[in-house]
């Protein structure tokens, strides 16, 4: 199978200036590769580093050391090494990010924050805006909301317009931040059938999932992150 | 193999040709006798771009901005400038008319104060159209579609065209401010605080109206802001200034949320929290 991602002895630590100085180790040596057509699943306890490591493979988060390869464009790039505007360029067309909260930009409404994606992409407003007309339907996102702002809505709209800025696109690598964390069981299943179509698309997903059943139900890979504990490293 | 036989060879495996920046900035110093207004800041600008300025008051964010758009002459250091025909040009080393046409035409400016950047005695559909007259158009009929189409573009009212802006809100001056600079499509964009002093719904619809425009145009945009959710709104690339000196640069949301130098930290733990 082809594979997509691959992050070799990749490490973190955060230096808490404000507290004197302080190394918070978060990971070291983290490797795995993820493969077109398959989801893989961050396991672990909180607070091993399974969010930090999806913030780096976005570029959210900087990386100590490492490399994080990823097949953009027909060539490899590290992203850990990589300009911000080639991170960003890699964001638009190859890696998507299913993120835990949205980020409410005001006055702007939930159609227009799902269609986003499309739009920076050059597709017409049209076209992005009745693909996530057909995203809201199918996460059951009551239609009253659509051209609403979504910072007055639930936790559980908010993500689920989230998903639908996430799923809109045909990137093919997607990271998936606890995207079932509060939503109903009715919508948890409508995220697992999303899941299984992008699968079946040929993306590779890597996610973090809380609950067992949505865990079962998509993984075809576990990755344990405890084994990457930064004080294991010298080991 | 010379550079055009590269591009074309480039071009003919469907691989576009690398887009160059539209500015860079080199090295560019400003003192004041002995202190130091900003010193040694290097960075390239790329067509459709927002860049961040960021740090506290007295950090010399407004010092480099002023010195790229030649509002202050740099002590030393370079600014170059991609002309739209391609030529990458010194802009220090150009003729005075030369450097005034390229900013009445293909660059914009907006002030913090309105005040700054408009003139109030006059109406709001002459501020708008005098930026038109300066680069050659005559027809009056034109010009005022133009203002009142740019007017409504900002979500001013048609009816307010003939009003001078010191009847204005300060929300509004700040969008009339917005639609005098942008009406002649300029490439390159500076703003200084472009939403101090507002009130904080103004300054959410001002904001609103800033992203809409730059991403509809394909604005290069330098943004100077001490307000660092202005930044994370607006640009995709921030710059931190204390003392003069750069002292972090990366991806907006990357130096937000993994900020590395103590002054960040300082600066992203000071957020109040709403």
């Amino acid at each position: 199978m082809n594979t997509l991602l691959v992050a070799s002895e990749v490490k973190k630590t955060f230096i808490m200036h404000m507290r004197g100085g302080v190394e918070l180790p978060v990971v070291a040596n983290v490797s795995f590769s993820l493969k077109a057509g398959s989801c893989a699943v961050l396991g672990g306890p909180s607070g091993v580093g399974k969010s930090s490591i999806l913030k780096m493979l976005y570029g959210n988060y900087g990386t100590d050391s490492g490399q994080i390869l990823v097949q953009h464009h027909g060539r490899h790039i590290d992203v850990a090494s990589a300009s911000p505007r080639t991170v960003l360029e890699i964001r638009r067309d190859t890696i998507g990010y299913v993120s835990q909260f949205l980020r409410a930009v005001p006055r702007v409404s939930a159609l227009d924050v799902a269609a986003e994606p499309l739009l920076i992409r050059g597709v017409a407003q049209e076209t992005a805006h009745e693909r996530a007309r057909e995203l809201f339907a199918e996460l059951n996102l009551p239609e009253k909301l659509w051209s609403l702002p979504p910072a007055t809505f639930s936790g559980g709209e908010q993500q689920r317009v989230n998903i639908a800025r996430g799923f809109i696109t045909d990137h093919p690598i997607l990271l998936l931040d606890e995207p079932t964390a509060s939503l109903d069981a009715a919508n948890r299943e409508v995220v697992i059938s999303l899941i299984a179509r992008k699968k079946a698309e040929g993306a590779a997903l890597l996610g973090i999932f809380h609950d067992q059943d949505v865990r079962t139900a998509v993984a075809d890979d576990v990755i344990d992150v405890s084994a990457f504990a930064a004080g294991k490293s010298a080991a | 193999m010379s550079h055009s036989d590269t591009l074309e060879a480039l071009a003919a495996a469907g691989i576009p040709a690398p887009v160059k920046p539209l500015l860079s900035v080199e090295g560019l110093t400003r003192v004041y006798g002995k202190r130091i207004g900003c010193a040694d800041v290097s960075f390239d600008l790329w067509p459709g771009e927002v860049l961040a300025i960021v740090g506290e008051s007295g950090s010399g964010k407004t010092t480099l901005l002023n010195c790229i758009s030649s509002r202050l002459t740099p002590t030393c250091g370079t600014v170059h400038y991609r002309m739209r025909d391609g030529a990458s040009a010194d802009f220090y080393k150009m003729a005075e008319a030369e450097r005034r046409y390229l900013m009445r035409t293909d660059w914009g400016f907006v002030h913090q104060n309105p005040i700054d950047g408009l003139r109030m005695t006059v109406s709001a559909g002459a501020n708008v159209g005098e930026r038109l007259m300066a680069v050659g158009n005559r027809h009056y009929g034109n010009i005022r579609n133009t203002a009142i189409e740019w007017l409504s573009r900002v979500e001013i009212d048609e009816d307010r065209v003939d009003d001078q802006p010191r009847t204005f809100s300060g929300g509004m001056r700040q969008r009339l401010q917005i639609a005098r600079n942008l009406v002649t499509e300029p490439r390159l964009v500076f703003m200084d605080e472009p939403t101090g002093g507002l009130d904080v719904s103004v300054q959410a619809r001002l904001l609103d109206l800033l992203r809409g425009l730059v991403s509809d145009l394909g604005l290069a945009v330098i943004v100077v802001t001490h307000d660092l959710a202005v930044a994370r709104l607006l640009s995709d690339r921030m710059i931190v200034m204390k003392e003069g000196r750069v002292i972090e640069a990366g991806l907006t949301d990357r130096v937000l949320d993994d900020p590395r130098a103590p002054y960040t930290q300082l600066l992203v733990s000071s957020i109040l929290q709403v």
